[in-house]
Order: C-alpha cells, then structure tokens, then sequence
C-alpha cells in the first residue's frame, strides 16, 4: 500500500516508538520536540516541547501513561503522555543518548555520552509513580565502556543491562551490582561500532545493527549470536517482526557522503530479511537519506522508518506480504 | 660483506650426502649473488634473495664502487690523484666517501681505491660511465660496483662440471581444462587476498581452488593461453600454475619491476622497471627484460632513458606506453616491434635481434599495431608540415618488411586502428577537422587484409558529426558495432562487412536509438553483445543478440566498472572495483543476461578470467558439433537437471536444520518465559499475565483490519488534497 509520509521533524529521525497497544506512535528527531502520532492514519497528535537539544531516544510505559525522552542538551525529561507537560527533569553533566524502562515502569536505563573529560555512563533511575515524589537520584552507575554507548536495554526481569557502542562490543551488566557479567567476542561479533539494539517481543533476543554492514541476532540471557545478516550499507536501525520471521534493518551511506553520491546510490532502503533463513526478501525504498530509526507496530502489520530526510513513512503491508513463501 | 668459509658447491654436496633439505636450514650463512648461482639450483630462491637484499642494506655496500688501474703515485702526489678521482666522480654523484689504499711500508697508493656514493643508482651510473675511463694512456679505469667484485672473488679458481639435474617431470598444467564440468577459473584479489576460483555456475557459487595473502605486491595477470598466472613483487615477476594447486613455477628477477607482459604464444615475458635518475634534470632510466618465460633465463635486456621508449616522435609523453613491446606473428611469438623517434624497431626471436639488422625508418611515427593472427604491421603516420604532406596508414609485411597497402588520408587529427581477431579486417577509425578546423568528424576506412590488394572501402556514419564513443570488431565475425552520437543517449549501430549477395560491400544492420550506453563486449563466440552502460552511465547491460537483431534481457549491476566475458563466452562477470568506495565485488551472468549470482567484496581490485589456449577441434569438427548440438548437450542437460535435483534437495536440508534449530530456540525461550511468569507479574504489581496478552493481541487483529480501511480511505483523501 501506499505509504503515509510524515512529516512533522524539521530535521533527521532519531528515533521511533510504538506504544504497546500499537495505536499511538512516539517519534524522536534532531529538532528538539519528541512528537507523538495516531499509529494508523499518521496524524499528529501533539508534540513535547521543552527540550533544548537533538533527542536522542525515547521509551513509553506500559500503560501509555508516561513518556521517558532522551536528549543532547544533557536532560532526560518525564513527560506526561496526554499533555505536553514535562513531569520531571534528569540533570546530567552529559548529552543522554538512549533511554529504557523496565518491566513494572519502575526503573529507567540511561545512558549519556562522554563529554569533554567525562566517560560514557550508564545510569538507573528509580521512577516514581506519583510524579511529585520523583528525584533524579541515581540507584546505579555503570562506567567503563570506552567510547560512546548508542543503546542500553533491561534484560528479562529487570536482572541485567544489556549495553552495546562504538567499540562494537555487547555487554551484560548485573543491574543490582553493575558488574560486567558477559562480553561479546571481538572475533565473531560486531566489528564496527553498533548503532542501534532493539528486542524481540517477548525480550528474549535482540537485534544489533552495525557499521560493519551487519545486523546481528543474539540469545539476550546467553549473549550467544544466533543470526547474522549482511547488507551492502552500514546499518542504522533494525527491528524485528513481532508477527512473522522477519526482520528488517535499515541504513545507507553516511550522512556525511550522502551528497556525493546519487540517490541509488545510497541505497537507502529497508530492507527485509527472513530471520531464520537470514536471506533478502525484499526491499522498501523512498527516503532520501539514510535510514536512521526503524519499527514494527506490536501487530506487527505495519511499520514506521524514519529518515535522515526528516520524514517518517508509514507502511501498512500489503496481503501479498503475509503470503510471501521462501 | 660476510666472508664465506664454504664455497656453496660443497655444502650443497655435502648436504645430499647428508639427506639434509637446504631449504629447511636457516640460509643466514649462505648468499647467493644476484643473476648468478654456480649451476647450482637452489631449493628456495625466495629465501635467499630476500636475504640478500637485507644484507645489502645492512652493509650498505651496494652503493660502492672499486676504480681500479689507477696510477700508483707516491705520497707527495697523493692528494693531487685523490682531488682528481673526486673531480671525477663528484661530477656523477655525491661521494660519501672515498678511500685509497696505501702501502704500508712506502706510503704509495696501491692503485686502487673504493668511493661510495648516496645511492645505489649513482654508483651504477659511476660504473656505467667510467668504466673505460682514459687517465692517460698507460691507466684506463676498470670499474666495478662492489658487490659485483665480491662475486668474482668467489668464482672458482677450477671449473668443475655442472651437475645435471635429474629429470623431475613436470606436472599437467593444462589440468584446469579437463576439468568434469567444464566450467572455467578466475582470480580475484580483494583486500590483502588474491584467490582464484571455479565458477560453478550450476551450484550459483563460485568454488575456491586457491587462496593466498599478499601474493602478489601489485596485481596479477593469467598468461595469454591461461597456463600460468604471474605475479608481481619488488625483486621480479613470478609465474605459478600446475595441476591441482598452484606452485610456483618460476621467477624472473628485475628489481622495481613494475609492469610485465607476456607474449601471445607465452613464450616470453617482458618486465618493466623504471627508476629515478639520480641527477633530477635527467629523465628516467628505464629496465626491459625480456625472459623465457619456461627456463626462466633472461634473453635480452633494453635499458635506455624515458623518452627513448616513449611512443610517438612528436608526442613528449613522460612515461613509456605500455606494452613497449608490441608482439606479432600470431601466437608463434615470432616478432616483436617498438616505436622509436622517426623508427620503428622489429625484432625476430630466433636471435633476439633487429631484422636485417637495421630498424625502419619511418619518420613522425606515432602508432602501430600488429595483425592478431599474422606478421603484418599497421602503422600510422600523422600529418607533416601543416598538411603538406598527408598522414598516412601502411601495412608492412615482416619480415620482408614490403609495403603491402597505403591510404593516404587528409586534415587528420588522430587515428586509431581496430584489428578483427582473426586478422581479417583492419577498421581505422579516422578524426578528420571540419573545413574551418574548429571541429572534427570521424570515418572508418576499413581494409580487408586477406582479399586481393587489400581493397579499402570507406565507411561514414549517416550523421557525419556523430562522436565515436565506442567501437568493437565481432571476435572471428563479420560484425561490428559502434555507438555514435551524444552520452547518454548515444545511438549503437551494427554493421557486416558483408551484404546478403555481395561479400565486398559493408551494410548496416541496424541501429539502436537512443541507449545509455558507453562500452561494448561482444562475446568471445560472437553473436552476442553487451551494451553497457559504465560508470558515469550506474551499470546499466543490454544482453543483445546480434543475429537475431534483439534484446535478450536489460539488466543492471550499479555502478559497475568493469565487465568481462569468459574465454567460452558462457558467462560474463561484471565487477566494482574499489575506485569506487561503495559497492564493491562482481557479479555473474549468463550470457543471455540471467543474474546467476552475486558476490560482495570490500576492497576489490581485479577480476580475471583464466584464458582458454585455442581449440584443437578442427573448424569442421566445430561445425559438425554445432549442427548435432541436441545429442552433444543431451549428457550436459541430465547432469544440470542432477545437479539442480541435489541442489534443491540441499536447500530443502539447510532449511529445515535452520528452523530445527530456530525452533530449539523458541524453545528454551518459551520455557524460560514460562518460567519467570510469576516474578514478571510481580514487577509489573500483577497486572495481566503474558499469556493473556497474547491473546487479546489476537483479538486486536479483528480491529486493525478495520482501521485498514480507514487508512485506505485517507490516501484518497491525500490525492484529493494533490489534485
């Protein structure tokens, strides 16, 4: 089906959520204002205004009810979801790159990037459900990893973090301890940064997208890669179907070459591949950009990219894509 | 420089006595000179010339040279000889230092002295031009470069016989073509690798036969017939190949080598060096050596300045054009030509000397080119004196050296000439200026060699003004195509030299309009075409059949570089190369433009086909075949189909382990969730369990078929809004 072209960024898409019904749609771009979208139809449905900065990442609860953003300009805010009121502000003396909540909405992952003489942390911040006893303490602080951290997630039952960055290596943490528990080979792993780590639906894997031109599957309690899936373009995104054995990665050039060279070639496509049998199924193009976020709605029978061009494009699939036979 | 205790002859005999594999002792106590070995074959000459060159570095001693016959003066006269000799040489290079021997007892030069230079090239140069020096009469300068004196100070006093080898047969190394399916090889380097390949094209994959890092320190080359694969390095060019791996075969030293060639026949090779002149006002100094490419032994050695091995008289080209050597007489390897100021040099390879002795004067020559299958020489001659006297085309024929044919053309501004492969025709793409000279128009003159006096005939498009952009003969055909006119909506003509009932005429055949092309391949069976569309052009491929005047298939490998046929003409590879940063590695077709399969490879550098020699079949054994070609491809066909069967039963296994596996996962993944229901329940204060979810994600499904039509509907509504 045609897909529904939204454009409310001014700048490139950071990044894309769904909510768990799949009926609301939270987007993240370099322009400051996180934006939330009806899921379906594409229409916008309000923005977040109060950041001063790229946001970065987003999370929302389970119940819909609050919103976690991530930004550049050292602040990671708790927004109220129906209205545009900022709950809370974390302060951090570092620009926060991914933010998380875990199972229960109690706790949130944060992680900021490292920032003059700082190093990169990952931090825990206990969420309390009546805003006004909330306060930016931190229950944990994990340093270590050199280099930026693009993604860091709770593992099943709030017992581990599982971090992955620049230096192209995936961790597990203990989230009570923070001790580093796991450590994904050099060898066998990533070898170029990972720019992006989503979860499977029922977290019990994880897909990673690199530079390296790969996207990779791991086993998120034993860290043991199960898939990989190689493509022409490093890769930005990548999301897994919650429906079917499919995962789809996204990418392209750099945005820094991306003027030197047509817009083929780019090649800045989704591109789909069968999870199990890690081969192409298909491609869907149209940004004019790298790819840069990707998502499935939890029904997964539509899903959202979000491109270095600003836009966000909305594809419902078509029958003809519940009967592909490989 | 070490002093050996052991001439080399006795610890080679000594170590056969022994059983001892010299190759496997550490050689630091053995050097062999360069270009010499006493006879004595040496197990790993890698090995040892590696070490030597480490050695001359250490000592440093490459860069010196022994002056000897020198006066003996008393010590008055010392430091007069002393300025002298510094005069001299100083002249050459820069001496670093220079040093006189001097008798103990009298104090008198001994008549000899050493002077070492900066560089290794100046003491060359030193040796060059003073050897022979005249002083005066009694004291002509014997010089020598160090090093080579220390060879001869290791020459045997007694000759002793050499020993010979015992014969060790040598291994098939035409194994490649028998091979069962058929199928042909390739190399490829990509990054530090270079690996050569089967491409088996039944199982999509290419097979690897061989694979090696850093084989080569520049890039390879199969031999003309595909027996050997050369391979480039800083001491020389080595050759490899044999049955079933690949060995290397043998190695032609010529240090700084860059640029080799083999003969058509691949009896010889030619090797390339230049290297920087040691005064800066001097152009380079260029090495040629031609090899044997079998024994190994170096025939003959061209060494000369730059611009005596640049092409052209009047054109100042810096570099030499590569081949330097042109080789002719079809694959007897039997001449070989180069172009010289206002001379055209043929030599014959019984003696590797000039024919008659006397190169052809030809004056301005500017290009040359041999018949592919016969010792004839087409040479061009550009216009003389402001077109007082005409350019002008001729074929001699070698080693009479008669002029066969001349066509004498005018207003030419360059000229290019197109052989067919079987020799049969000579196409001369002719760039004429307009009357007022501003621009220019091309037209082919088009000899037919193997009729009588050659007749010429004169082609010119119908659109005169139309620019050449690319021109290609039919391999062993009639045919040829031309794509003319304006990228990227150039318009590819096809023409025979033949019209249905008249063999002397050429017609056209057809003309395609309006293709975003800029290269042809024709298949090397001819018939077939690729009209491709490179670089500039994002890879677009016609699959065109010439007989049938039709398009088979359009295909498409973006941003493709290069495109190559395989010597059958069965497949065609097309490849990025790592000119460009994205998109790296080839592809494989079919010769009817079916995309067998494709291969990425970041950093690729070189795809080459491995050249098939001739078929033996005689023409009329080739005809028989093709006309009974159901019952020849009958067996091919069954074992395809075999193939295809294991093919898809092997796919149908690999998928099935896959999911097995998958599903283990899926397994344990369940249990485990299973398993942490409870505490999952208990973080989320006991709000609904998983499995509850799942289902009404089941009932939402119902839902979001609904909200599909609603979506359906705003896409029209978004078209109203357009329109």
């Amino acid at each position: 089906m045609r897909p529904i072209l939204m454009k409310g960024h001014e700048r490139p898409l950071t990044f894309l959520k769904y909510n768990r019904e799949g009926d609301l749609l939270f987007s993240c771009a370099k322009d400051h204002n996180p934006t939330v979208w009806f899921a379906d139809n594409g229409e916008r449905l309000g923005t977040y205004k109060g950041h001063n900065g790229t946001v970065w990442c987003c999370d929302v609860s389970r119940d819909s009810t609050r919103l976690i953003t991530g930004s550049a300009d050292a602040t990671v805010k708790l927004w109220n979801v129906k209205s545009d009121s900022a709950l809370f502000t974390f302060k951090f003396d570092a620009p926060a790159r991914s933010v998380d909540f875990s199972v229960g909405d109690k706790l949130a992952v944060i992680t900021t990037d490292p920032f003059m003489e700082l190093q990169s942390s990952i931090q825990v911040k206990r969420i309390a459900r009546d805003s006004s006893e909330q306060t930016g303490e931190s229950v944990l602080t994990i340093k270590g990893p050199e280099g930026r951290i693009s993604r860091a997630v709770w593992g099943p039952l709030n017992k581990t973090i599982i971090s992955a960055g620049e230096d192209a290596v995936i961790r597990i943490w203990d989230s009570e301890t923070g001790k580093l528990l796991k450590e994904s080979d050099k060898e066998t792993g990533h070898q170029n940064p990972v720019t992006s780590l989503s979860k499977s639906a029922d977290g019990s894997y994880f897909l990673t997208g690199s530079l390296d031109k790969s996207a990779r599957l791991w086993d998120i309690r034993t860290l043991t890669l199960i898939k990989t899936y190689v493509t022409e373009r490093p890769v930005n995104a990548g999301a897994i179907s919650p429906l079917l054995d499919h995962v789809v990665i996204g990418g392209g050039q750099d945005a820094l070459h991306v003027t030197m060279t047509g817009h083929r070639a780019g090649k800045f496509e989704a591109k789909f591949f069968h999870k199990i049998l890690q081969e192409e199924i298909g491609g869907v193009k149209g940004h004019f950009g790298p790819i840069n976020a990707l998502a499935f709605n939890p029904d997964g029978r539509s899903f959202t990219s979000g491109g270095e061009d600003g836009y966000i494009r909305l594809h419902h699939f078509d029958s003809d894509y519940f009967n592909i036979k490989m | 420089m070490t002093i050996f205790p052991n001439p080399i002859a006795e610890i080679e005999e000594k170590s056969k006595l022994l059983g001892i594999n010299l190759s496997e002792i550490d050689l630091d106590s053995i050097t062999l000179p360069q270009g010499e070995d006493f006879g004595i074959p040496s197990d790993d000459e890698e090995d040892e010339l590696r070490q030597e060159d480490i050695m001359e570095f250490e000592s440093g001693l490459t860069n010196a040279i022994v002056v000897d016959n020198l006066p003996a003066v008393p010590k008055e006269k010392f430091d007069k000889l002393e300025g002298v000799i510094k005069k001299i040489y100083g002249q050459i290079g820069v001496i670093k230092e220079l040093s006189m021997p001097k008798d103990p007892v009298t104090m008198a030069s001994k008549g000899y002295c050493f002077v070492e230079f900066n560089t290794p090239q100046e003491a060359e140069l030193a040796k060059e031009r003073t050897n022979g020096y005249k002083l005066d009469k009694s004291h002509i300068f014997v010089v020598n470069l160090l090093d080579d004196f220390d060879k001869f100070m290791k020459v045997p006093d007694e000759w002793a016989p050499p020993e010979t080898k015992p014969y060790v047969p040598v291994e098939n190394l035409r194994q490649w073509l028998i091979d069962e399916k058929a199928r042909d090889q390739f190399v490829i380097r990509a990054g530090p690798s270079t690996e050569v390949f089967w491409n088996d094209s039944r199982q999509l994959k290419p097979e690897l036969v061989h694979q090696r890092n850093h084989w080569t320190e520049s890039y390879v080359q199969w031999s003309p017939l595909g027996t050997y694969l050369a391979t480039v390095h800083r001491q020389g060019a080595a050759v490899w190949g044999g049955a079933t791996t690949f060995n290397r075969l043998m190695r032609y030293v010529h240090p700084q080598v860059k640029l080799i060639d083999f003969s058509p026949g691949e009896k010889y090779m030619v090797t390339y060096s230049s290297h920087e002149p040691s005064n800066p006002r001097d152009t380079h100094r260029v090495v040629l050596n031609i090899f044997d490419v079998r024994s190994g032994k170096l025939i003959r050695e061209f060494k000369g300045s730059a611009d005596e091995f640049a092409t052209g008289g009047t054109v100042g080209v810096s570099g030499v054009s590569w081949p330097v050597f042109r080789w002719g007489g079809g694959k007897e390897d039997k001449y070989f030509a180069r172009i010289g100021k206002n001379v055209i040099s043929v030599y014959e390879t019984e003696t590797f000397t000039l024919i008659d002795k006397k190169s052809l004067k030809v004056e301005n020559v500017i290009d040359l080119s041999w018949s592919p299958t016969d010792s004839i020489l087409a040479i061009f001659v550009p216009e003389l004196g402001g077109g007082n006297q005409p350019a002008r085309v001729s074929l001699f024929q070698i080693p009479g050296k008669e002029e066969l044919r001349q066509k004498n053309l005018f207003s030419v501004s360059d000229c290019k000439m197109y052989w067919q492969s079987s020799g049969d025709y000579l196409a001369v793409k002719v760039d004429r200026y307009t009357k007022t000279k501003k621009s220019t128009y091309t037209g082919f003159e088009l000899f037919r060699i193997k009729e009588r006096d050659i007749p010429i005939e004169v082609l010119e498009l119908e659109n005169k003004n139309d620019k050449i952009i690319a021109f290609a003969w039919e391999p062993k055909g009639h045919r040829f195509a031309v794509i003319h006119g304006d990228s990227p909506k150039a318009d590819i003509s096809f023409y025979s030299m033949k019209t249905a009932n008249h063999t002397g005429r050429v017609s056209k055949l057809i003309t395609l309009k309006g293709k975003q092309a800029n290269a042809l391949f024709w298949s090397p069976a001819g018939r077939y075409i690729i009209l491709a569309g490179l670089k500039g052009l994002n890879g677009q491929l016609e699959f065109f059949n010439v007989d049938e005047l039709e398009t088979m298939a359009n295909g498409e490998h973006f941003m493709a570089t290069d495109i190559e046929w395989d010597p059958t003409g069965r497949y065609v590879a097309t490849s990025v190369t790592s000119v460009h940063e994205m998109e790296n590695g080839f592809n494989i077709w079919s010769f009817s433009g079916k995309l067998l399969y494709r291969i990425p490879k970041d950093h690729f550098f070189q795809f080459l086909w491995r050249p098939r020699p001739p078929s033996l079949l005689t023409p009329d054994k080739e005809e028989e075949i093709s006309k009974n070609l159901k019952k020849y491809s009958k067996k091919y066909e069954a074992e395809d189909q075999d193939v295809s069967m294991l093919l898809s039963e092997q796919d149908r296994e690999k998928r099935k382990m896959l999911q097995q596996e998958w599903e283990g996962w899926v397994k344990k993944w369940k249990q485990l969730h299973e398993d942490e229901k409870m505490e999952r329940q208990m973080l989320r204060d006991g709000e609904a369990s998983d499995d509850e979810e799942e289902s009404s994600y089941e009932a939402k499904e119902v839902e979001v078929e609904e909200v599909l039509d609603i979506v359906e509907e705003i896409v029209l509504s978004e078209f109203d809004q357009n329109s």
